[in-house]
């Protein structure tokens, strides 16, 4: 479950958490299923506000694309 | 008599025809009038007349000259044309060879865009059903915009200020001039093949509707509508409406605008995912408590509660049934006896007591026991056994006479 769950998109993680939510909320689970879905949706909390805190994003122009290699370089827009 | 020169027809003609195609003012014409008759022949020429309240002018426009058109001529169109004016020998008539045409009052550029627009509304190129959904959360957003102006400025900028994580890639295009369409479909399409992306925003700043009419380009309204990848539009200002933008997944007013709708703001998200946790714990607590309350209602139940309790009531339901059992046990039996009374009194009247006690007896062989009907049964000699009403007799058989009287 882990191993999965950092492969999650933010989206994903969070499409996730809502459906986990659903199905508490449905209350046709046995205990042990609703405590294992409570840990996964914690986690997928956790994951979430991890992928909001990554690094700042990269700004890149694209050059071209060359056998299928996409060429790119950081892009600086011009100064008003 | 001055005899009179005889021209031919053809003659005739061709001096019409040299008239008037020397004068320069017929050959540089502009006239307006309204479309009727309009043909386009297959060979691709346009054959029709031009008209007005009073008069008529037959008219062509050759297939190298309309192909340039933006727009379809059709009858009842109001147009204003330049050409030169000639005659066709064949015929001996006079027509307008037509060179440029464009609509009149509506301007043909938006009579062009009305008519893209329609027809690509026909073909369902505009509907809500074919608008992809947006991302959440963008990982990585394509910018398809010139690489110098305001526009590209202002997209890095809002974006990155809502949400420092996404990454930007800028696909470099012009936005105007002769060459856009072709340079924003190439972006368009070169965007789709990059899998990285997950959301496209394509647009640039204001200018004259010349300036953005690369924006309404039919390859680019089909380069948009066939990218895999969700598009948000954002050409111009507020006012401007672009074929772009009907075709785009989401309409922005703006380039910036664009921004703001390609990424909510990072606060919005750490907001909805805490609100996400809270629900996630009440939901839980909940489902706890269901299950709390299901096992609060069996330990409450009277057999676990006072277990003492609950056993006398079995017990008194366990004598209710056997009270009930002896009651009817007894009634059965009392049923029995009597039939039983009935039948001993029958039987009475067929038993040999009562023959005995009319005199009769009963005669057994002493030594099996079997019962004497007939004389001839016993020898003289043997013992036999005699029941009496009252006792019995052991005899020896003197004689055994088979007459029953004598």
């Amino acid at each position: 479950m882990t191993e999965n769950l950092m492969e999650k998109t933010f989206e994903e993680a969070l499409v996730r958490l809502e459906e986990i939510i659903r199905k508490l909320e449905n209350g046709e689970l046995s205990l042990e299923e609703s405590l294992k879905l409570f840990e996964e949706g914690i986690a997928l909390a956790r994951h979430c506000n991890l992928k909001l805190d990554e690094a700042q994003g990269k700004v890149e122009m694209l050059l071209g694309i060359e056998d299928g290699v996409i060429r790119t370089e950081e892009f600086q827009p011009e100064e008003e | 008599m001055i005899l009179a020169k005889i021209f031919t027809v053809s003659q005739v003609t061709y001096y019409l025809k040299n008239l008037l195609e020397k004068d320069q003012r017929l050959q540089n014409i502009w006239i307006t009038g309204e479309i009727s008759n309009f043909t386009r022949h297959s060979s691709g020429h346009m054959y029709f007349t031009l008209k007005d309240q009073s008069s008529r002018l037959r008219a062509v426009m050759f297939k190298g000259e309309n192909q340039w058109l933006k727009f379809q001529p059709h009858d009842g169109l109001e147009v204003l044309v330049c050409g030169r004016i000639a005659v066709y020998q064949k015929n001996g008539e006079y027509q307008l060879y037509v060179d440029l045409m464009e609509a009149a009052g509506l301007g043909s550029l938006y009579l062009a865009y009305e008519q893209l627009k329609n027809r690509l509304a026909q073909e369902g190129l505009f509907d809500q059903a074919k608008k992809k959904p947006l991302p959440q959360l963008a990982q990585k957003i394509g910018v398809i915009t010139s690489p110098t102006g305001a526009a590209v400025r202002d997209i890095i900028k809002i974006l990155h200020r809502r949400h420092p994580r996404v990454d930007i890639l800028l696909i470099p295009a012009q936005v105007q001039g002769e060459v856009a369409p072709q340079s924003l479909v190439e972006a368009i399409q070169l965007a789709g093949r990059l899998r990285e992306l997950d959301l496209l925003i394509i647009g640039r700043g204001g200018g004259s509707a010349e300036e953005l009419w690369a924006f309404n380009d039919e390859g680019v309204a089909r380069a948009i509508a066939s990218c895999p990848i969700p598009v948000i539009s954002g050409v111009g200002h507020e006012t401007d409406f672009t074929i772009a933008d009907l075709v785009a997944d989401l309409r922005a007013p703006t380039p910036s605008g664009a921004a703001e709708l390609a990424v909510p703001e990072i606060k919005e998200l750490r907001k909805k995912i805490m609100m996400s946790a809270k629900n996630l714990k009440f939901s839980f607590f909940r489902a706890c408590e269901r299950k709390r309350a299901q096992l609060l209602r069996l330990t409450t139940h009277p057999a676990l509660k006072r277990p003492e309790r609950w056993l006398l009531s079995r017990r008194q339901q366990v004598d209710e049934v056997k009270e009930e059992l002896l009651r009817y046990i007894q009634t059965t039996l009392e049923k029995k006896r009597k039939l039983l009374l009935v039948e001993l009194g029958k039987l009475d009247a067929l038993s040999p007591l009562s023959t005995l006690a009319r005199g009769y007896s009963i005669c057994y062989k002493e030594e099996d026991g079997a019962l004497v009907r007939d004389a001839s049964e016993v020898n003289p000699g043997e013992k036999v056994k005699i029941i009496l009403s009252r006792g019995q007799l052991l005899c020896m058989v003197e004689e055994a006479k088979k007459e029953v009287m004598g």
